[in-house]
C-alpha cells in the first residue's frame, strides 16, 4: 500500500486525484468492466470482514449487484460490522487513502485495495451518481444515512444528504450503494468466484449474494473468529525507501538513534547505534532533516548490521481444520472424496517480513476429471483471480513432479491436471505482490520453497489417501466376505453335516484384521438420522474414542442412543471396549435443514486405533487438540 | 474309480460330506476355510513314464476365503456338493449347463459363467477322485461318431441291452457315443478292425464314409468333433486298450490340431488328473504334419499372429517336447503356413484314401 500512497501524496500536489485515477486505473483494479465489478465488491467486502473480525463480531455480509442499465450496475455491500460514527463517515467514503495507517504494519486485508472511496469515486466518474451510506453503532438507536460524493480535485468528501433514519432489526452494522460502469460475467474472473472464495478462506463469515434476484448463500462453517492480528512496526529490513523517509517525516522522535530505537522492531539501542555508525551519521540527527539520500544510507547500513529477524506472532494463519471446513462449505455439491489436512507451515522472513503459507488440496468425487488441477490462491484471506500463470504458487506448484502422488502430469512438469483443488494462503504483513495491481504474488525463493513444502506435505497426505483408498477397496471386498459369503458357508457346511452353524468371530477377524466404522444417513425433513457401526474385526480388544464433527455448528443434535461426553463443534464419545467382532451402533439424529451435501467427506474420526488398522474413519487429526483447547477456554 | 455303480456313488457322498466336513472344522477352530487343490496348468504336468501319459504334478493351488473370489468359490463348493448329494439321493441327473441354471437360485453362489461351473464341478472331481459322472454330472455334447466293423452292447434308457454294429445297424452318420461308456453302460464285442482312425472334422469324416474306407482298409472311423469330448476320448482309450485296436489320429495341419492330437495321446493339460483313464498313449499322429504340407504341395493359409504364439507356447509344453513335435513346429513356424485336411481334395474326391492315407499308413505298417 505505502508505494500508491506515497506516490498519491507526491502527484496529489500537481494533479487532481481524478486525474490520478484515470491514469491509474489498471493499478487500481478498474482496468476492465468486468474486474471494475469485482474490484468493488471486493473493497466493500473486505473492509466489512476486517472490521467485523476488529470488533469480534462474526461477519454477515449482505452483497447485491442489480443491472439497472445496460452495462451500469447498482452495487451493494451491507454488514454487521461494529459501525462507522458520523464524523468519520464521509472521510472512509469520500477520501481517498484515508485511514491509511504507514507506520504500522498488520496483516490486513485492507493493504491489498486502495480502500472502498475508490468505488466511490469510480462509480461517481463512469455513472456520475453519488454514494448513499448507512451506518449504525451499538450506542445509538438511530442510523445515519448519507449521500456521499467527492470532490476530486482536493481528495475531499462531499455530503449531499444527511438523515438519521431507523435501521430496523439492526443492531449496528454498515451499508452502502454505489452505481458503477462494469459487465457481469460468469467464470473464473466473476464476483461470484470472488465470494466463493472468501467464503472458503473466511468460514466464519456468512455472505449473502443477491445476483440479480438470484440469491446465494454461503453459509457459516464455524463459530470461531480468527486470531486477531496484531499490528507491528516495520522491520529496517523490509522496508522501502519512500516509507522510510515518511515515517521519518513524521516522527516526533528527536534523534535518529531514538527513531530506529521506537519505531521499528527488533532494534536495541546499541543496534540504533551500530547501524548509525554504519551508515556513518550522527546519532543525534534530527529524523526530520533526513535527506533521501540519508535514508539510503541507514537501509544501506541496516543490511550490513545482523539484527534478529522481525517477530512472527503477527500473523493470524486460518489453520488446518477451517481450511477443511471452509473447503467443504463450498465445494460439497461436487462430493470430493478426500480433504488432504490443510498444512500450515511455520512462519517465516523474506528481506525483513513475515510471512506465511498454509495449503490445502482436496481430490476426487465429482472434481473435474479433466483439465488442469483448480488453483484457488489467497493473500491475507483475499482471493487472488487474476494472472495466476505469473505467481509465485504456480511457480511451485509446477516444480513438483505430482506423478509420484497420484496426479496426472504431462513430463512430470507444468501445471498437473485431475480432480483436484489446490488452495494455497499467503498470509504476510506485506505480501510480496508482483504489480501494484495485487493479483499475483512474486517469485520469491523464500516464498516458493515454503509454497512448495506445504504443497508437498499435502501431496504426501494425497498418496497416502489413494493408497489407502485402494486397501478399502481390498478391505470392502472381505467385509462382504465376512458379512456375507463366510456366514452361508457356515450354514451350508453345517446343514450338509447336519450340525449346529458354528460361531465365526474369530474366523471374520482374522480375515478382516481392522477396526471398520459404517456411517450411514436417513433423511426425514432436514432431519437426519445418523447410524455409525464401529465394529472390532481386529483379534484384540479395542478401546477407542469417537468423534462426529458437525457439519454447521448451529447443527442441533436432536436425540442420540448413547449420549456423547463432549458437545461443541464437534460431538465425542469414549467407547467401551469392544471385544474382537463386537460392533457398537450410535444414532444420532440432527435438525438444523441439513441437506444431503451437507453430510459429504470424512467426518467421522477415531482415537485408539492406528491408521493402517482403521477403515472408513480418519484417525483424528493432529491439530484437533488445538480447537478443542481453544472452545474450552471461552 | 470303477466298482459298482452305487459304490461309486456312495463313495462320491462320502468324499462330499468329508469336503463340508473340513469346512465347518477350519470354522469352528476359528481358522479361516480353506481347500488345497492340485494347480492345474501347464508348469504343473509330469510324465508317466510307466503309463506314458502326462499327468498332474505335485503343485497345488490353495483357495481361502480371505479373498473374496475364493471365498465365492469355496461357498458354490457347498452349494455344487449338496446339489451333487441331492441328485444321488434322487437319482436325477443334470447336464454341466443345466446346473449352470440351477446356481441361479444359490443366492451370492451364483455362477456368471458356464466355465466357473465346468472348472468348479472338475475341481471336484479332483479334490474327491471322484468322476463327474460319479456326481450325476453330464457334458452337453454327445460323444463321437464311430462307424467300423465292430458290435457295442449299450443299455439303454429302459435298462434293456441293445446290440449295434457300427457299419450294417447304423446310418451314414454312424453309432452316437453316449457320455457315459463305462462297462455299465457300453461294452464292445465282436470287434473286427485293423486299426481306428480318429478325425477331427466332420467333412473328412464323411469324406472316408463316401468313400468306404472303414471296409477298404477295414478300419474303424472316429469323429472327434474337434477337440474331443471325454466320452470320446474314453472310447479311444477302452477300444485300444480292451480290443488292443492302434489308434492314429488325422487333423489338420495347424497348432490346434496339434493339440487335439496331445489331449488324445497325452492328456489334456485341464483334465490331466484323468488321464490316466482318458489318454492313449499308443496313438500316433498321421498327419497333417508340416512336412506333408510341402511333400504334398497342399494349399495353404498364412499363420495368424495367434498362430504363431500357440506354436511358441507349445514349444515350452513338456507334451510336445519330443524330436518329433519340435521339428514339425519348428518346421511350421519356418514356412510359417498350415492347411486343413480338405486341402488334399486339390488333387480329387478319392485323392485322401486311395494315395494320402495309403501312404501314410503304409509307413506306419496299417496297409
Amino acid at each position: 500500500m505505502a508505494s500508491i500512497a506515497e506516490e498519491l501524496a507526491e502527484k496529489q500536489q500537481e494533479i487532481s486525484v481524478g486525474e490520478f485515477f484515470e491514469r491509474n486505473k489498471h493499478i487500481l483494479g478498474f482496468d476492465s468492466l468486468t474486474k471494475a465489478l469485482v474490484t468493488a465488491v471486493k473493497e466493500g467486502v473486505d473492509n466489512s470482514l476486517d472490521a467485523c473480525e476488529e470488533a469480534e463480531i462474526l461477519p454477515e455480509i449482505k452483497v447485491g449487484i442489480q443491472e439497472i442499465n445496460d452495462r451500469e450496475y447498482k452495487i451493494t455491500v451491507e454488514d454487521n460490522g461494529p459501525g462507522i460514527v458520523k464524523r468519520k463517515v464521509p472521510e472512509v467514503f469520500g477520501k481517498l487513502l484515508y485511514g491509511s495507517r504507514f507506520h504500522e504494519i498488520s496483516q490486513s486485508r485492507g493493504q491489498q485495495g486502495i480502500g472502498v472511496s475508490a468505488v466511490v469515486m469510480y462509480g461517481q466518474l463512469t455513472t456520475g451518481k453519488a454514494t448513499l451510506v448507512w451506518s449504525k453503532v451499538k450506542e445509538k438507536d438511530y442510523a445515519h444515512k448519507m449521500k456521499i460524493t467527492m470532490d476530486t480535485k482536493k481528495n475531499e468528501p462531499e455530503v449531499l444528504d444527511d438523515d438519521v433514519v431507523l435501521w430496523e432489526g439492526k443492531e449496528h452494522g454498515m451499508k452502502f450503494e454505489t452505481t458503477i460502469k462494469g459487465l457481469m460475467r460468469r467464470g473464473k474472473h466473476s464476483v461470484f468466484e470472488y465470494l466463493k472464495n472468501t467464503a472458503i478462506v473466511n468460514p466464519h463469515a456468512r455472505i449473502e449474494f443477491d445476483r440479480d434476484g438470484e440469491k446465494i448463500i454461503f453459509k457459516r462453517a464455524t463459530d470461531q473468529l480468527p486470531e486477531k492480528t496484531k499490528a507491528v512496526q516495520p522491520h529496517l529490513k523490509g522496508i522501502e525507501l519512500g516509507t522510510l523517509a515518511k515515517m521519518a517525516k513524521d516522527t516526533d522522535r528527536r534523534t535518529l538513534k531514538s527513531f530506529l530505537k521506537h519505531e521499528f522492531s527488533r532494534i536495541s539501542y546499541s543496534k540504533a547505534g551500530d547501524i548509525c555508525e554504519e551508515a556513518e551519521m550522527d546519532e543525534k540527527t534530527k529524523p526530520k532533516n533526513l535527506e533521501v539520500e540519508d535514508c539510503k544510507k541507514i537501509l544501506k547500513a541496516a543490511k550490513k548490521v545482523k539484527l534478529m529477524a522481525p517477530k512472527t506472532d503477527c500473523l493470524s494463519p486460518i489453520k488446518g481444520m477451517l481450511i477443511k471446513k471452509g473447503l467443504k462449505n463450498v465445494l460439497k455439491g461436487q462430493h470430493p472424496e478426500y480433504y488432504a489436512p490443510p498444512s500450515t507451515r511455520d512462519p517465516e522472513v523474506y528481506s525483513g517480513n513475515p510471512f506465511q503459507v498454509e495449503v490445502g488440496l482436496v481430490y476426487g468425487g465429482d472434481l473435474p476429471k479433466e483439465g488442469p488441477v483448480k488453483v484457488l490462491r489467497f493473500a491475507n484471506r483475499v482471493p487472488l483471480l487474476y494472472k495466476k500463470s505469473g505467481c509465485a504458487v504456480s511457480t511451485a506448484i509446477k516444480n513438483i513432479d505430482w506423478r509420484i502422488y497420484g496426479l496426472d502430469q504431462r513430463g512430470g512438469r507444468g501445471m498437473p491436471s485431475g480432480p483436484a483443488v489446490i488452495l494455497v494462503h499467503v498470509a504476510s504483513t506485506r505480501v510480496p505482490f508482483t504489480s501494484e495491481a495485487k493479483d499475483s504474488i512474486a517469485d520469491i525463493p523464500e516464498v516458493i520453497d515454503e509454497v512448495e513444502k506445504g504443497l508437498r506435505e499435502c501431496a504426501r497426505n494425497l498418496r497416502t489417501h489413494l493408497n489407502k483408498e485402494k486397501r478399502r477397496k481390498k478391505v470392502k471386498k472381505k467385509f462382504t466376505v465376512v458379512n456375507d459369503i463366510l456366514p452361508m458357508i457356515a450354514k451350508k457346511s453345517a446343514e450338509i453335516v447336519g450340525k449346529e452353524i458354528p460361531e465365526l468371530s474369530k474366523s471374520m477377524t482374522k480375515i478382516m484384521g481392522v477396526v471398520y466404522v459404517d456411517r450411514r444417513c436417513e433423511w426425514d425433513n432436514g432431519r437426519c438420522k445418523i447410524d455409525i457401526d464401529i465394529t472390532n474385526y481386529t483379534p484384540k480388544n479395542k478401546k477407542m474414542n469417537l468423534f462426529f464433527e458437525k457439519p454447521y455448528p448451529e447443527t442441533e443434535l436432536l436425540s442420540s442412543n448413547v449420549d456423547p461426553d463432549h458437545q461443541g463443534d464437534h460431538l465425542e464419545w469414549t467407547l467401551e471396549t469392544l471385544k474382537p467382532s463386537e460392533r457398537r451402533r450410535i444414532s444420532l439424529e440432527f435438525d438444523g435443514g441439513l441437506e444431503e451435501d451437507d453430510l459429504d467427506g470424512t467426518d467421522v474420526y477415531i482415537e485408539g486405533v492406528t491408521e493402517t488398522k482403521l477403515i472408513g474413519a480418519e484417525t483424528l487429526p493432529d491439530d484437533w487438540g488445538i480447537e478443542m483447547a481453544e472452545i474450552k477456554e471461552e | 474309480m470303477k466298482g459298482k455303480k452305487e459304490e461309486r456313488h456312495q463313495e462320491a457322498l462320502d468324499e462330499l460330506r468329508d469336503i463340508a466336513e473340513r469346512f465347518y472344522q477350519q470354522l469352528e477352530n476359528g481358522d479361516i476355510p480353506n481347500m488345497a487343490i492340485p494347480t492345474r496348468s501347464k508348469s504343473n504336468i509330469e510324465l508317466d513314464r510307466r503309463e506314458g501319459v502326462w499327468k498332474l504334478g505335485d503343485s497345488k493351488t490353495k483357495r481361502s476365503a480371505k479373498k473374496l473370489k475364493s471365498a465365492r468359490m469355496l461357498l458354490r463348493t457347498l452349494y455344487m456338493l449338496e446339489l451333487i448329494q441331492d441328485m444321488i439321493e434322487g437319482d436325477k441327473s443334470s447336464t454341466l449347463r443345466e446346473m449352470y441354471y440351477i446356481s441361479e437360485g444359490w443366492d451370492k453362489a451364483e455362477f456368471s459363467k458356464q466355465n466357473e461351473s465346468d472348472s468348479l464341478a472338475e475341481d471336484m472331481e479332483l479334490a474327491t477322485g471322484c468322476l463327474r459322472e460319479d456326481f450325476k454330472l453330464r457334458p452337453e455334447e454327445d460323444g463321437a461318431r464311430l462307424i467300423g466293423n465292430i458290435t457295442v452292447e449299450e443299455v439303454n434308457r429302459k435298462g434293456e441291452i441293445r446290440k449295434i454294429n457300427c457299419r450294417d445297424d447304423v446310418g451314414d452318420s454312424g453309432y452316437t457315443v453316449p457320455y457315459n461308456v463305462e462297462s455299465d453302460k457300453v461294452n464292445f464285442k465282436d470287434v473286427d478292425v485293423d486299426f481306428m482312425i480318429a478325425i477331427e472334422t466332420g467333412g473328412m469324416f464323411d469324406r472316408l464314409v463316401e468313400n468306404g474306407f472303414d471296409e477298404e482298409a477295414n478300419a474303424l472311423l472316429v469323429h472327434l468333433k474337434g477337440q474331443p469330448a471325454r466320452a470320446t476320448r474314453r472310447v479311444i482309450k477302452r477300444l485300444s486298450e480292451e480290443e488292443g485296436i492302434p489308434v492314429v489320429v488325422f487333423t489338420d495341419a495347424d497348432p490346434w490340431s496339434f493339440r487335439i492330437f496331445a489331449s488324445v495321446a497325452y492328456g489334456a493339460i485341464n483334465t490331466a488328473y484323468l488321464s490316466d483313464y482318458l489318454a492313449t498313449p499308443t496313438a500316433e499322429y498321421i498327419g497333417i504334419t508340416a512336412s506333408d504340407i510341402m511333400t504334398y504341395d497342399l494349399p495353404t493359409d498364412k499363420l495368424s499372429k495367434n498362430d504363431r504364439k500357440a506354436l511358441e507356447q507349445e514349444l515350452d509344453d513338456p507334451r510336445f517336447d519330443t524330436d518329433f513335435w519340435k521339428e514339425e513346429i519348428e518346421t511350421m513356424l519356418d514356412i510359417n503356413k498350415k492347411a486343413e485336411q480338405q486341402a488334399l481334395a486339390k488333387y480329387g474326391l478319392d485323392y485322401v484314401t486311395d494315395t494320402y492315407l495309403p501312404e501314410k499308413l503304409g509307413q506306419m505298417g496299417l496297409m
